[in-house]
């Protein structure tokens, strides 16, 4: 329980860029959507992004997606494809461009991008149904991205 | 990009059609006599979105909240038709009138729920039912306005609309309207806030499928005014609209304003031919 407090915690306070990190404005995207390089320099921790994906104050990405991993949290949803097997069948490059903007691997997608801060209609500041003050941060920071892209590698199931 | 991802993405494709299956085969009769109709073809405005049956939120619903609006006594919603009822009666404002003195009895409203919004001719503008109750009391009684989404306004709604219960919803969408229904059409796809989502992402393509523990609807608005489980209270469709433009992290529009009317009218036409169910019980 302490690990996912501070987590949280963390994710509560707008963190400015670490030196070293791509902003959002300047991820470049392959042909396909993928980003080969990564957002941090650092290897992502997938006991964190699992923590990232299931906390509805986060990631939040159960609210569409089955993970078998993620089962001791309850309700999955049933919008998006199971993402077991995900290590399976993409690249880490490709699960990196699908988690930071999946519009660009599926034109047109349901699923939020999640490290993006501009080209939006009306943002809001969070979920107060109110304008933003200043700049928008990502949903998720560049280390939070690395260790969801770090647990999405290692679900395998072959 | 490896080959299996196709697969994976094809799959994807037939799901929309699944969610049908999805919608119980429940039938929503209501005190053993009000026989509704909660599931039917989607009215011809709606031929291009790939929606051939328009259903009532109360089928995405367990069978414990469903069973709350079949009966009045177990409905909580009926309660505040009751305080409706007595603000119906009562005389405020300068006139010194109450509905009673230019309606008689609340009987008069049966079909009124079930045309609005709608066109008013004198004030050349679209009327929320909302607008025209408050149009009543500042014009005919001489009274302060309702709070838009307020307690009072939900009761004087819900009191409306359950004059109409079992009655088709049927607002029209050309004539005088055409303009703000098209703006609402376009709001209804918008794809707004930091999640980038629009009502068509959960209520079109996603009716049927749980986000998280919720069970998505087709987001219909005949069961307004709805009692919420979750707030214990009576919930209009502004408010609910205006939750839903939230939960995209955007900034949302004015309950009573122009772009919620125009929603309104576009929402309520989506519904056309579905029994008025207000109040409603959903969770
Ligand atoms: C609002 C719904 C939604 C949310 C929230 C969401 N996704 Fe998705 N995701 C989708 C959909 C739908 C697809 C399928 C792509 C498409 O639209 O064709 C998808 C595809 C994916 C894929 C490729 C799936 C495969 O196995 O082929 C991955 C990986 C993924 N999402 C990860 C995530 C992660 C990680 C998060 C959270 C940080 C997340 N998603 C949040 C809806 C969502
Ligand atoms: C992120 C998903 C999402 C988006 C986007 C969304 N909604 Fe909803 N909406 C929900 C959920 C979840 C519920 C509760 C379950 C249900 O009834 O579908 C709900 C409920 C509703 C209801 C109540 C239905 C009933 O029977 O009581 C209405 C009306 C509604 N939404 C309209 C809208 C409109 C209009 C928009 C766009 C402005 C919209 N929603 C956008 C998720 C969403």
């Amino acid at each position: 329980m302490k690990i996912t407090l501070t987590t949280l915690a963390a994710a509560l306070v707008a963190t400015p860029l670490i030196a070293g990190e791509v902003a959002p404005a300047s991820v470049t995207f392959g042909e396909y959507g993928e980003i080969e390089q990564s957002l941090t320099g650092q290897p992502g921790d997938p006991e964190n992004g699992g923590l990232v994906m299931k906390n509805k104050s986060i990631g939040n990405c159960i609210a569409c997606h089955q993970v078998s991993a993620l089962s001791d949290q309850p309700f999955h949803g049933e919008i998006g494809p199971s993402l077991d097997g995900a290590g399976d069948r993409w690249e880490e490059a490709d699960l990196r461009g699908i988690v930071a903007n999946a519009k660009q691997m599926f034109p047109g997608t349901i699923m939020p991008a999640y490290y993006k801060t501009e080209g939006f209609t009306r943002p809001g500041n969070a979920y107060t149904g109110k304008a933003p003050e200043g700049d928008l941060d990502p949903l998720l920071t560049a280390q939070q991205i690395e260790d969801v892209v770090a647990f999405l590698v290692a679900q395998k199931e072959e | 990009m490896k080959f299996k991802a196709l697969t994976a993405i094809a799959a994807l494709v037939v799901a929309p059609g699944l969610a049908l299956a999805q919608a119980d085969d429940d039938n929503l009769v209501i005190n053993g006599e009000i026989e509704a109709v909660t599931k039917t073809a989607a009215p011809a405005h709606m031929e291009d979105t790939g929606v051939d049956t328009i259903m009532s939120g109360w089928h995405f619903r367990s069978d414990e909240t469903q069973a709350l609006q079949m009966d009045d006594f177990d409905n909580p919603g009926m309660i505040f038709v009751d305080l409706g009822i007595e603000q119906w009666n009562k005389v405020e404002g300068e006139a010194g009138n109450s509905c009673a003195s230019c309606h008689e009895g609340p009987e008069s409203m049966e079909g009124v729920r079930a045309v609005y919004p709608k066109w008013n001719e004198d004030a050349g503008e679209v009327r929320t039912l909302a607008h025209q109750i408050n149009a009543c009391r500042t014009e005919n009684m001489e009274a302060e306005p309702y709070k838009y989404t307020g307690g009072q306004m939900a009761n004087m709604e819900a009191l409306i609309s359950s004059k109409s219960r079992g009655m088709p919803v049927n607002v029209a969408i050309d004539g005088p309207v055409a303009e703000v229904w098209e703006r609402g059409k376009e709001l209804y796809y918008t794809r707004t806030g930091q999640l980038e989502l629009s009502c068509a992402n959960c209520h079109e393509d996603n009716y049927g499928n749980m986000i998280r523990a919720d069970h998505l609807s087709q987001g219909q608005i005949n069961g307004f005014p709805t009692y919420r489980l979750k707030n214990a209270k009576l919930n209009t469709s502004h408010a609910r609209f205006k939750g839903c433009v939230r939960d995209t992290r955007a900034e949302t529009f004015t309950p009573g304003g122009p772009e919620f009317i125009a929603l309104e009218l576009y929402v309520a036409s989506r519904g056309n031919g579905l029994s008025v169910e207000g109040p409603s019980v959903r969770n």
